[in-house]
């Protein structure tokens, strides 16, 4: 385990820098709870439910706010529940859509039983055979940097899949009240409630 | 094609709706060409219906006004995502053509269309009924209006007899 990717070091780094213009859906799950400990911020939405709507959402927030960086942090387990948004998301071409795919090849929220990507499903092959516009499997430190570096600059669509470790991580718990969550995140992106 | 399609068209563009999320549906076809081609709005094709609420839901986010179209059988897909739109209330207007109702000729169809609006108001969903041309206009504009002001989810039922029954041949 100790040369695998940790999924806190990952995440802090795909968060770092300024977030004016970096607009955040995580996954429900260690995803909330990694982007919360990278440094909480308006222009992240939490979901703590509404396993598989990550992806879309981020669809909907990228066509809205084409200016902005619209970034997807989720897991293997919810990613895989909605595969189909992968291609809906390729064909429209979202430009400035990226999906960080942080994949632990576990249900970590439920009793850490295998995923398809630890019996040899791949999800950044997937993305790539839907036509997302770049794609990267990253499983090694040396390579983090430029997967960081697809998912904040490069046109997109992008998913990079990160392989981290399944150890468990420091608890760090986002506010769930989804429309207090809904309301600061409007306020700080569209100026009004 | 009747008109209350057109109808339909005018109630988005005047309501400023941005994002029309779709899944394929010979009822709503008329409908889905004419904001492919509109200026001011985004047809986004998907594969599945709760896909759409969870992208109307990014899409206020960033400070869009979407709809969702689609066919009664897909109702019941989207009944886990609707907590997203009751947690967070978020304002939610989806437009169902009916199946499984007045003249249908699939048995398959019958499960889903006689039980979406029960599916619906379970989940939190408030029910509009039209089965008459003339009233498509004023419902759907109402409908609208009604969730982006109170951050309600609406559902508009565009029932089997406005919209026509499937023939097949082999009728």
């Amino acid at each position: 385990m100790a040369d695998m990717l940790n999924r806190r070091d990952v995440v802090a780094k795909l968060l770092a820098g300024p977030r004016e213009d970096l607009l955040v859906v995580t996954g429900l799950g260690q995803c909330a709870y990694d982007c919360f400990a990278a440094g909480d911020d308006p222009r992240t939405f939490y979901l703590w439910g509404a396993m598989g709507g990550a992806v879309p959402m981020g669809m909907g927030l990228a066509v809205a706010q084409p200016e902005k960086r619209v970034l997807v942090v989720t897991g293997d387990g919810e990613l895989l529940m909605g595969l189909g948004a992968l291609a809906a998301a390729a064909a429209e071409g979202l430009p400035n859509l990226a999906v960080a795919v942080i994949d632990n090849e576990r249900y970590g929220e439920t009793g850490q039983q295998q995923t398809a990507t630890g019996r040899g499903t791949d999800i950044a092959g997937i993305a790539a055979a839907a036509g997302f516009a770049a794609t990267k499997l990253v499983a090694a430190e040396a390579d983090v940097a430029e997967g960081v570096r697809l998912c904040r600059e490069a046109q997109g669509p992008v998913l990079v899949t990160f392989k981290v470790d399944h150890e468990s991580q420091e608890m760090a718990l986002p506010p769930k009240d989804g429309a207090f969550l809904k309301t600061r995140f409007r306020q700080a992106v569209v100026g009004k409630i | 094609m009747s008109e209350w399609h057109d109808d339909i068209f005018d109630c988005l563009h005047e309501a400023g709706v941005r994002q029309v999320a779709y899944v394929p549906d010979a009822g709503h076809a008329r409908l889905i060409n004419r904001c492919q081609e509109a200026n001011n709005m985004r047809a986004l094709s998907l594969t599945t219906e709760e896909d759409g609420i969870a992208l109307l839901a990014g899409a206020w986010l960033g400070g869009d006004k979407g709809v969702l179209l689609m066919q009664s059988s897909g109702v019941g897909n989207t009944i886990n995502m609707l907590s997203l739109v009751k947690t967070c209330q978020f304002p939610l207007v989806t437009l169902v053509t009916m199946r499984g109702e007045w003249g249908e000729w699939n048995t398959w169809q019958v499960p889903m269309g006689q039980t979406t609006q029960q599916h619906f108001e379970v989940a939190g969903v408030i029910c509009y009924r039209c089965d008459r041309p003339e009233d498509v206009q004023e419902t759907v504009s109402t409908a609208l209006r009604f969730a982006y002001y109170t951050n309600s989810a609406v559902a508009v039922l565009l029932g089997q007899r406005l919209i026509g029954a499937k023939i097949f041949a082999e009728d």
